[in-house]
């Protein structure tokens, strides 16, 4: 784990009387694979949306890669190499998922005023989206369209669109909801084989996905950050406890 | 629609439309080159239209303004003497397109409801203007002094010719257009109609592509309008009222949108009839006012739709 | 241009904004709450105008063609509804722009049928004919000091109906949040009957009113509904002091720049170029206005929620 990549200072929104960030600091190192955690209603969302460029904060700073990116708009960030994935499944449906990740290449791939050539004949563009189909798993489901594909694999759609951008940092907004059993086990295992390669920013509400993946662990609760640390720290960690009172963190 | 089944859709479409011409001789009916002329220019600001408006999801209720600054850039410099299509109709052109830059830069700000009432107020506004102009007939109109010259052989008062000329134009226009929207920026077009949110989370800006779209659409319309006028030798407002806006869309919808075929099938079909009706009674629209509710409630994908459900997928 | 006659064209835009607002106001309520384009809404205005000269020569008397011309425009209203507009609240804009648009030339094409195409004459009560002097030298017609009054009045009941009943705290929910409204419970359906009758109503109220001042022919609804879109993008969806405030804006812009325009350009301008530049330029001040007010705020000035 090397550098500050992402680097949050006194970060603050706030909807009417309601401040859902209340000035949260937070420092993600390049490589780590940092979960945010907290009670329903704590921010989390909110934050994903402020460090992906929905949202504009109220006040604060958000330093990526050395670069002020509070003011840069989604695409600005996505071309610095931001991506995510959405909580609520957000994919192409009329579009084949080799269609679909495709063009998440083509948004990285130079300007696209081209108006003349196909732009499903360009290797340099369903080469690279194939090759990360294959690596999620969606491979032999390339020519379905999106909206035929099963729940799992539209979640595993939406991890491959962010994949393709070859981003350097990785917003997961609750990657496996939704997800039965074996389906969450499978996308925790391939989560694991971005450890190290990638830094993931991961919002989950799972337990067993975030100790199995985070380095490091960091607690919201009504919009502040509350703790931070590594699992161990995160769970003997009391006001946390306090935090998720009736919750069993496993041991 | 697969690429191979709308190209082969979009070459029979211009085939049937170039024998119109000898049969209307063989059948001493030349009322009909002069019919399926104007139905072929009001498919050319159709499938303009359904380039933003079927590909792009970009609910523009003010098309028919462009089909207004076409005409008028030719009836204006006819006036003054210019009379050479190679001058008029690139103005046309370029004038549509600047006028749709500024309406879609203000206009693609905004979206919903809003975006739909703000093209139709910005067309209406051009159209009062029009109006206002009492230089160039105002509310009367104007009479164009002389079709546009071309020179050579191409004289646009043979109506064969000016006929043949108009398809020329309308296979070029649906050949760019079925290009287009299969290449980067058709992708990013239609990408951005799916699912916006999500096409600029993987770094597309995509309010310049809308915008360039919107242009274009505007640009091809305003050749529209230039053809229009020559082909009625009279221009007014009119051409750019908003209830020629409704029925650029409903020839779009009612062919069915998205498929480039649909906006030249709706042409036909809309223009057809209204001729028919308008000949059995003066208030043909009291019947296509509900006929157009009709089709909106039950037949969404248009007769393109209803034609590709029927025939078998492939082939 | 004397003092007087500006105070005179003032009272005229007022009057105006008025008339728009009686429009607006129902008009953004539909768009705000039920997510509903209605381009049909001036239909109604054409309708109230002619059910209330049919209804005034069948009773011989104006004001009880007047006051029944308003259920009649409503009933007519409840009808459009039920029949034709009750399936598109859960369809995409574009078609119920298309199947409006439909409605449009239908009832275009009836009113035509039944009163023929021309301009038809549209009878003030004697009372109203006349003019009152409010200031020395300036006599304005009594009849439009009453579109004015009939304007603020309503108003003020729209108001007090937002602000202090629990039909208005519904309409207020559901402008800001429709969804969450029929989560909770609430007869969504009834509810959207009741403000789209009162849309319609108030669309028939301004057309009665409006039938001595313009003309009344079909087409009539189209044309000012061009100008109430305008009024409702600036005052921003959903918002009934927004319709009020663009009502009055716009009607002020439009109505002092057609008679003011002209000769202030005159004094810049040759009398030749101000006579071409400055109707043409009159015509384009509310778009230009629009256009101004969206590059600051996109929404509008009060808009109830963020986005369309």
């Amino acid at each position: 784990m090397g550098e500050v990549l992402l680097e949050v200072r006194g970060l603050t929104k706030a909807f009417g009387g309601l401040r859902a960030t209340d000035g949260v600091d937070l420092d993600v190192l390049e490589g780590e694979t940092h979960a945010i955690i907290g009670p329903n209603g704590a921010g989390k969302t909110t934050l994903i949306a402020q460090l992906a460029g929905d949202l504009r904060p109220d006040a604060g700073r958000i330093r990526f890669a050395g670069l002020d990116i509070t003011t840069l708009s989604t695409p600005a960030r996505s071309r610095r190499g931001v991506a995510r994935s959405f909580q609520i499944t957000s994919v192409f449906r009329d579009f084949t998922a080799l269609d679909n990740v495709a063009l998440a290449v083509q948004a990285h791939a130079g300007h696209s005023f081209r108006f003349w050539r196909p732009a499903r004949a360009e290797p340099a563009l369903r080469e690279p989206a194939r090759a990360v189909l294959e690596s999620v798993g969606l491979g032999a489901r390339a020519d379905v369209p999106a909206a035929d594909l099963a729940h799992g694999e539209q979640r595993q759609l939406e991890i491959a669109m962010a994949l393709a951008t070859r981003p350097r940092l990785l917003l997961l907004d609750e990657p496996v909801a939704g997800m039965g059993l074996e389906e969450s086990q499978r996308m925790i295992a391939f989560l694991r084989t971005l450890r190290g390669r990638l830094t993931v920013v991961l919002v989950e509400h799972d337990m067993d996905a975030v100790f199995a993946l985070a380095d490091r662990i960091s607690v919201m609760v009504y919009g502040r950050l509350i703790a931070t640390g590594p699992p161990e720290a995160i769970r003997a960690n009391p006001e946390v406890r306090q935090a998720y009172l009736g919750e069993d963190l496993p041991s | 629609m697969a690429t191979r089944e709308r190209a082969r859709l979009l070459a029979g479409a211009c085939a049937l439309l170039a024998l119109v011409p000898p049969l209307a001789g063989a059948l001493d009916q030349p009322f009909y080159v002069e019919l399926f002329r104007r139905i072929m220019i009001f498919a050319i600001a159709a499938v303009s239209l359904d380039l933003i408006l079927g590909y792009g999801g970009m609910v523009s209720f003010g098309h028919a303004a462009y089909l207004g600054v076409g005409a008028y850039a030719v009836g204006i410099p006819a006036v003054h003497g210019i009379e050479h299509a190679l001058v008029q109709w690139p103005l046309a052109i370029v004038a549509s397109a600047l006028v749709a830059l500024v309406i879609g830069a203000i206009s693609l700000r905004t979206s919903g409801v809003y975006f739909i009432m703000i093209t139709l107020a910005f067309a209406q506004m051009l159209y009062y203007l029009g109006i206002s102009v009492e230089a160039y007939g105002g509310d009367d109109g104007m009479r164009l002094p002389r079709r546009s010259v071309l020179g050579g052989p191409l004289d646009l008062r043979d109506p064969v010719i000016f006929y043949y000329l108009v398809l020329a134009l309308l296979a070029l226009v649906l050949l760019l257009a079925h290009r287009l929207v299969d290449a980067r920026f058709g992708l990013v077009i239609r990408g951005a109609r799916s699912n916006e949110p999500r096409m600029r989370a993987v770094g597309f800006p995509t309010y310049r592509y809308k915008l360039v779209a919107f242009v274009l659409a505007g640009a091809i319309c305003g050749l529209a309008g230039a053809l229009l006028a020559n082909q009625t030798e009279y221009l007014t407002p009119d051409f750019a009222h908003w209830t020629r806006s409704g029925e650029l869309m409903v020839m779009v919808i009612l062919g069915g949108m998205g498929t480039l075929v649909g906006p030249v099938v709706g042409a036909v079909v809309l223009l057809l009839l209204e001729n028919l009706l308008s000949g059995l009674t003066a208030s043909w629209q009291i019947i296509l006012g509900p006929f157009l509710v009709l089709v909106v409630l039950f037949a969404r994908r248009g007769l393109a739709g209803l034609l590709a459900g029927a025939a078998p997928a492939g082939g | 241009m004397t003092a007087l006659l500006v105070v005179e064209q003032v009272l005229n835009g007022l009057q105006f904004g008025c008339t728009l607002f009686l429009m607006a106001a129902g008009l953004t309520l539909v768009f705000g709450i039920m997510n509903l384009v209605n381009l049909a809404h001036g239909s109604f205005y054409m309708v109230g105008a002619y059910l209330a000269i049919a209804l005034t020569r069948w009773t011989g008397s104006v004001a009880l063609g007047a006051l029944l011309a308003l259920p009649a425009t409503l009933l007519v209203g409840m009808a459009v509804e039920a029949v034709a507009l009750r399936t598109l609240y859960e369809r995409d804009h574009l078609d119920q722009v298309l199947a409006t648009f439909g409605l449009i030339l239908f009832f275009n094409e009836a009113i035509a049928l039944l009163w023929g195409r021309a301009a038809i004459y549209a009878p003030i009560p004697p009372a109203l004919a006349g003019h009152v002097e409010l200031l020395p030298g300036l006599r304005y017609p009594t009849y439009r000091l009453l579109v004015i009054a009939v304007g603020l009045a309503v108003a003020a009941g729209l108001f007090v109906l937002v602000t202090r009943t629990r039909l208005g705290m519904l309409i207020r929910a559901g402008a800001s949040n429709r969804t969450m409204l029929a989560a909770l419970g609430v007869d969504v359906r009834r509810l959207y009957t009741r403000v789209f009758g009162l849309g319609a109503a108030l669309a028939g109220l301004a057309g009665l009113l409006a039938g001595p001042i313009y003309a009344v022919q079909p087409g009539m609804g189209e044309q000012i509904l061009i100008q109430v879109l305008v009024v409702i993008v600036i005052g921003g969806i959903g918002s009934i002091r927004g319709a009020l405030v663009g009502a009055v804006v716009v009607g002020m812009v439009d109505t002092l720049g057609r008679a003011f325009l002209r000769p202030l350009l005159s004094a810049v301008l040759s009398p030749t170029a101000a006579d071409s530049a400055g109707p043409a330029l009159a015509s384009m001040l509310i778009y230009l206005l629009m256009a101004a007010i969206l590059a600051i705020r996109p929404q509008g000035l009060f808009a109830a929620r963020a986005g369309a």
